[in-house]
């Protein structure tokens, strides 16, 4: 098990209802932890229309993940 | 350089900034905000950043515009915060040698932007409901 603190923006964090939360969950890379957070807060929204950054830097769904880390969960983004 | 800012863009202000006496173009891009979306009128913009991610991505971007196109100067300003109709969101300007590269510079600059940096925009409708706009369209034509 792997305590992380996860992120939410924009739309997600409408649908946690929340900005971040300590989560202490089994996952291996980031697609575990957007699946976490996926089955806790109810949203449908495929990780493929979706972005991950871990502790500030861009990451793919396939990064791993270690005890400590902030996991950035990004909703598609729409800039310009 | 890439900058977010809660204050209004003044595009001349910042093309002062790519003058070159190497440079004999100059291209830009300005965004502005529209009244109408998918059918839906749209009375402001609302945008959101995540700025650590979005100045680390967008300086990428512009290193990448550099290997792309030599002796290149490209900036980007982008808004966020509460956005009226006709608000310019977001700037993009390069100068260059020539034009060829200033045009495709700007134009790759601002497509990599749409797709890349973690922004969002909330859209305030007439009929009083709000939605964040989720560009599968921008994901699209990248």
């Amino acid at each position: 098990m792997k305590t992380i603190t996860v992120r939410y923006f924009a739309m997600f964090r409408e649908h946690a209802g929340l900005d971040e939360e300590t989560l202490t969950i089994d996952a291996n890379d980031a697609a575990d932890v957007f699946r976490a957070t996926r089955s806790r807060h109810g949203s449908s929204e495929p990780s493929g229309h979706c972005k991950v950054a871990i502790n500030d830097v861009m990451a793919s769904w396939e990064s791993p993940i270690n005890d400590g880390d902030t996991v950035l969960l990004f909703p598609p983004v729409a800039g310009g | 350089m890439i900058e977010l800012t809660t204050s209004a863009i003044d595009p001349d202000e910042r093309r002062r900034t790519l003058f070159d006496p190497g440079a004999g173009a100059y291209s830009s891009f300005e965004g502005w905000i529209r009244n109408e979306n998918e059918g839906k009128r749209v009375l402001r913009l609302e945008y959101e950043a995540y700025v650590p991610v979005a100045i680390s991505e967008g300086e990428k971007i512009l290193a990448e515009a550099g290997d792309r196109f030599p002796h290149l100067h490209a900036h980007c300003v982008h808004r966020t915060g509460l956005l009226e109709i006709g608000d310019c969101a977001v700037w993009v300007g390069v100068s260059s040698p020539h034009r060829d590269e200033a045009f495709r510079a700007c134009r790759f600059v601002i497509d990599q932007i749409k797709v890349r940096l973690p922004i969002w925009k909330k859209e305030h409708y007439a009929d009083g409901h709000s939605g964040w706009v989720n560009c599968e369209r921008c994901a699209r034509s990248a």
